[in-house]
């Protein structure tokens, strides 16, 4: 079992807390004078993305969680598993419907995702930052409007809905800042 | 930032030699150290002319023993600017190599003292008032919510759980005591400017005396200002039987944690068996002095050359 003393805090080092898996976000280290030194950090539960403070003695060690962090591609949805593949091993992995979360809103088959895997197992599904996807369905624009002023709803072929510019139609394909869930430009 | 170091260190200078307090020096290495468990010291080596076998030194973690050897010889009431060296000391508010500003008055008790510091941090840091002074175990009770002289370990345990530390194995009640101080009386003290937390629990005594109205608490004092811990003070223990027994007891501590024990400074013993006159010490970091006085958030920016690029 690999372990990580905590003189080798820092963010992103990625540990093992009360059977969940956990990655430093910040450390501190702390000492009074003539005082035990210890490290407060803040750390992310990777499996709920809650943030939470912890404090360690200085020397203590921590179980180091095997997480790895890798491009697959989207492949599909049956219905209850969003599955992914490793494009130089073939290697398939199946991910649940909290690892997915928010990137089901930006994916389409196909797409390269970056998963982390915790003991070979997708623990979070992020949509790659750019997506460039179809618009489904929308009013049809003013005539004349090129401004962009304004906007109004779009539903995109994944089902999500953002705002476009009032020039933008039915089946145009745009591109879409997926961290922000904003119209960037037409594709 | 280097022309306000050296304006900081003048008006230090300026204050003491108006009080007739003597600037002193004395050795940075020596071949003994603070055996202090929760202070590690840089050890290097030195050979004797013609010799190829280093012998161990130290570089001091405070001037401390050399500065009452001194108080011990008759040197009467004494400061020193010097460097100070603690392993495994890095991070926001700590710096390996560190400026140490420390000072002794014969015939203080630490009120007194504490008078003193207070004096100086109000000409050195501007809109500084007198600090609170508040006892320990009532900022405990506050905020913490414990008794520190009746609470069992079982209620220092769960109340620093939930406090989100993570209990080591062997978990000692004196550390617990120092880590809730920390978790829950910290977030107050950032929000004050000025304050002065006196009568340590006497598991904290360190290197002072234990009240002789109540043994439970020691005669030393913290200077904290908005939750920096800037000074730490003590009524300075002069008997040198208990001196010996605490090295003794800090050694054991180093032992049991898997440390190397260190070698006692045998001078600094005799010199407290000859007499240490009464007297009141404190030490001041003054490096965060000059962080506070600049507004900076991290020690680095106060160094010429931080440890990393030292």
């Amino acid at each position: 079992m690999a372990t990580y003393n905590t003189n080798e805090f820092r963010s992103g080092l990625k540990f093992i807390l009360d059977n969940d898996p956990y990655s430093i976000i910040e450390n501190e280290f702390v000492k009074p004078g003539k005082g035990q030194a210890f490290s407060r950090v803040k750390i992310r539960n990777l499996k709920t993305g809650r943030v939470i403070e912890k404090t360690f003695k200085s020397g203590e060690s921590v179980e180091a969680a095997d997480v790895l962090e890798t491009t697959l591609q989207y492949l599909y949805n049956d219905g209850e598993f969003w599955h992914f593949m490793d494009p130089q091993s073939f290697e398939q992995y199946a991910a649940s419907e909290a690892a997915v979360a928010d990137a089901i809103k930006w994916i389409k088959e196909q797409d390269d995702c970056n998963v982390t895997l915790w003991n070979g197992n997708p623990l979070i599904v992020e949509a790659p930052n750019f997506v460039t996807l179809r618009i489904t369905d929308t009013d049809p624009g003013l005539k004349g409007d090129t401004s962009g002023g304004g906007g109004k709803p779009a539903t995109l072929e994944t089902g999500a809905v953002i705002r476009v510019p009032l020039f933008v139609q039915i089946d145009e394909v745009v591109k879409v800042d997926t961290r922000s869930g904003e119209y960037v430009s037409r594709a | 930032m280097l022309q306000k170091r050296a304006s900081l260190l003048n008006e230090i200078r300026r204050f003491f030699a108006h009080r007739d307090v003597l600037e002193v020096e004395t050795p940075v290495v020596s071949s003994s150290a603070n055996p202090d468990a929760a202070i590690d010291p840089m050890q290097s080596g030195f050979r004797l002319p013609g010799s190829h076998r280093p012998e161990p030194i130290y570089l001091q973690t405070s001037p401390e023993f050399s500065m009452k050897r001194l108080l011990a010889a008759g040197s009467g009431s004494i400061f020193q600017i010097c460097h100070a060296f603690r392993n495994g000391e890095c991070g926001r508010l700590h710096n390996p190599e560190f400026t140490l500003l420390e000072w002794y008055r014969i015939d203080y008790d630490h009120f007194q003292l504490m008078d003193e510091v207070d004096a100086l941090l109000m000409q050195l840091l501007p809109g500084c008032a007198a600090a609170q002074r508040l006892r320990y175990a009532d900022l405990f009770l506050i905020h913490a919510g414990l008794n520190l002289f009746t609470a069992t370990d079982a209620q220092l345990q769960e109340r620093a759980e939930a406090a989100g530390v993570v209990i080591p194995e062997s978990v000692q009640s004196e550390w617990l005591v120092e880590i809730l101080f920390e978790l829950c009386v910290g977030p107050w003290l950032q929000q004050q400017q000025g304050v002065i937390v006196y009568d340590f629990p006497a598991a904290q005594a360190s290197l002072s005396q234990l009240s002789a109205l109540d043994p439970r608490v020691a005669e030393r004092f913290e200077y904290f200002f908005e939750g920096v811990e800037l000074a730490n003070g003590f009524h300075e223990l002069t008997d040198s039987g208990e001196q010996r027994r605490r090295f003794g007891a800090e050694n054991l501590k180093r032992q049991r944690a898997g440390d190397e024990q260190l070698p006692l400074d045998e001078h600094f013993l005799q010199a407290l068996e000859h007499g240490l006159p009464d007297c009141s010490g404190v030490a001041l970091g003054v490096d965060r002095l000059l962080m506070l006085r600049c507004g900076v958030e991290h020690i680095r920016e106060v160094l010429a050359f931080p440890f990393e690029r030292a």
